[in-house]
């Protein structure tokens, strides 16, 4: 009876961390899974790759102030409490969130938006950066000994499920609004913001019936809470020397993995491969959805077999496997080896239309658009923009068939193709494994890691000495790899080539993670802390 | 083990510094190379990673430091 009423009190505290970590992660990933629309409606509308530069660099800001939001809220949880430090991050992060979708694009409020923008953002960095490792540790410090990877290990999948929250969110409203409204400056992209304040509501109030730790609630009985948090964790050589050796060892390749694999992917199949929209962020959901139990999995394993070999592994396996991984994400959505049905009937399709400038009365657009459609279910749509200038103003009341080649000054002056591919079932389904594949990674190296965490500090200043190791790994290490990927990439283009080398962003993550491999090979001990009350 | 421990150590202090010429020599090379127009915002996204890196490089120096000393035994 004793050991149930137990089981149910863990899986409370699991339940009511998890929730409010998931909808922080949720929070989080949808400015990144927007970041195409965002760049548009919050800079200049000709900047272009610029634009999702700087949108990928405020996204990554998010990331670099995480250790900020670590150092503030984690000594003010090894202070005050954990339970009452990871309300405050949640609305925090609930509040900025909510305001994101409630700023003005560049079209209104000029660069007073991006500017907001980059401010929301850190806010929302600074929360997540306090949220996480109280969460872990509140957990870690309820689990039993011998369990505690199993029982973290659930939080783990927050992360993983707010991603999967957000991106199913933002695809059924951009499938009920259609593109177009979806995209306008106030359309549906802005419903995932708004939509956070209701689910950051119902988290506050579960929250609020949780009880303290019982590990600190000791502590803070006889007296023993740390007086100062941050001297301790990083004033003293003993404890420091185990905050680097966890970030060099463990996490920052832990954090690049799992931004290869949730991110870098997902970006890479929609701007490199051109997948479209919807079809790509189903390959991530459905790969995700098969691959979430495993953090549960090797979070069990590491109980039984230490953490420190799972982690390793995936780390190796990452390294070895992501380029021809990725290779191969460019063989399946390419169009050699695919045969077009050459049946009129079924197969490219052309249809054209012209669109007026509205301002600018001598400019006119025809948009092309051609579908091929090939044997095994693919269909490439290619769009082709073309402009023509008029030698006078057009007159209105003229239809544009009417328009003949005398009365055209240029055509054509800056040609633009995009492909949009939506692949066939076998190739989808090559996709979504290949991105099954990325997810195993990231749960091997991700669900052991709360529990590796919190058996490296002690409790008086556990809040705060896992958190930051764990946020540079994944706030910094993890959190450009789309930034980094995506400039790497720029420097590879030349004008002999001017794609560039797609998979050389991947340099990046595969040479992080192969350093931390060898350093936690070398410098990790595999002993699991059983006692971690000291 | 500790041997092998103690010499990685000095090397994860050489590799530290070297990242950072390494960053600075990109950033004077892509910075020079951009087009004028594009040329504050080449000069931002260097001076971020440049702030972000460099920290933690003094950080990967200083594990290094204590790996060649033996802490890490």
């Amino acid at each position: 009876m004793r050991q149930e009423t137990k089981q149910n009190n863990i899986a409370f505290v699991i339940g009511a961390s998890s929730v409010g970590t998931l909808i922080e992660w949720y929070d989080f990933y949808i400015f990144g899974m927007l970041a195409t629309i965002i760049s548009k409606q919050f800079f200049p509308a000709d900047a272009g790759t610029a634009a999702l530069l700087s949108t990928l660099a405020i996204f990554a800001a998010g990331f670099i102030v995480r250790p900020f939001g670590a150092l503030v809220f984690g000594r003010l949880g090894d202070l005050i409490g954990r339970k009452h430090t990871f309300l405050l991050t949640l609305i925090i992060m609930g509040g900025s969130t909510f305001a994101i979708g409630l700023v003005p694009g560049y079209a209104t409020i000029g660069w007073a938006a991006p500017i907001l923008v980059l401010i929301l953002r850190l806010l929302q960095g600074l929360a997540l950066g306090g949220e996480y490792g109280g969460a872990a540790t509140y957990v870690a410090e309820h689990a039993p000994a011998g369990q505690r990877g199993f029982w973290t290990s659930w939080i783990q999948t927050t992360a993983t499920l707010g991603l999967f929250l957000a991106l199913g969110i933002i695809i059924l409203i951009r499938t009920n609004q259609g593109v177009e409204n979806f995209s306008a400056e106030w359309g549906g992209w802005r419903y995932p913001f708004w939509i956070s304040i209701l689910l950051v509501g119902v988290s506050v109030l579960i929250r609020m019936r949780m009880s303290e730790s019982p590990m600190f609630t000791k502590l803070k009985t006889e007296g023993k809470t740390s007086t100062n948090p941050l001297k301790e964790s990083f004033g003293q050589k003993a404890n420091f020397k185990m905050v680097l050796l966890a970030l060099f060892g463990a996490v920052m390749g832990q954090g690049v993995v799992w931004y290869t694999g949730q991110f870098y992917a997902q970006s890479f199949i929609e701007t490199v491969c051109k997948v479209e929209f919807v079809q790509s962020r189903n390959v991530m959901l459905i790969a995700i959805l098969m691959a979430t139990p495993c953090f549960v999995l090797f979070g069990w394993l590491s109980d039984k077999v230490g953490r420190k070999w799972i982690m390793l592994i995936g780390m190796l396996a990452a390294v070895l496997t992501y380029r021809p991984i990725y290779k191969e994400f460019i063989n399946i959505t390419s169009a050699a080896n695919r045969t077009t049905i050459v049946d009129t009937r079924l197969t490219s399709t052309m249809t054209s239309y012209p669109i007026y400038d509205a301002k600018d009365k001598t400019k006119i657009y025809l948009k092309q658009q051609t579908d091929t459609t090939y044997y095994d279910g693919s269909i490439f749509k290619y769009y082709r923009t073309d402009t023509i200038i008029l030698k006078a103003p057009r007159d209105e009341t003229r239809p544009i068939t009417l328009i003949n080649p005398d009365m055209i000054q240029y055509s054509s002056p800056k040609p633009h193709l995009l492909v949009e591919k939506t692949m066939g079932h076998a190739a989808y389904w090559d996709m979504i494994w290949l991105v099954f594949i990325q997810i195993v990674y990231v749960t091997m190296v991700y669900g052991p890691i709360a529990a590796f965490l919190v058996e490296m500090f002690p409790t008086k200043i556990r809040y705060t000495s896992m958190s930051l190791p764990y946020h540079i790994g994944n706030g910094v290490f993890g959190g450009l790899v789309p930034f980094l990927g995506t400039l790497i990439v720029e420097f590879t283009k030349t004008s002999s080539n001017p794609a560039g080398d797609a998979l050389a962003g991947l340099w990046y993550p595969i040479g992080v993670a192969s350093v931390c491999f060898i350093i936690g090979l070398i410098y990790l001990t595999n002993k699991i802390d059983k006692n971690v009350m000291d | 083990m500790n041997t092998i421990k103690k010499l990685l150590g000095y090397v994860w202090m050489l590799l530290a510094p070297s990242i950072i010429l390494f960053l600075v020599y990109e950033a004077y090379d892509k910075i020079s190379k951009a087009p004028a127009a594009l040329q504050s915002n080449v000069i931002l996204q260097w001076v971020i990673i440049l702030l972000i890196f460099t920290p933690i490089c003094v950080g990967f120096f200083i594990f290094g430091t204590y790996a060649s000393k033996g802490e890490y035994e």
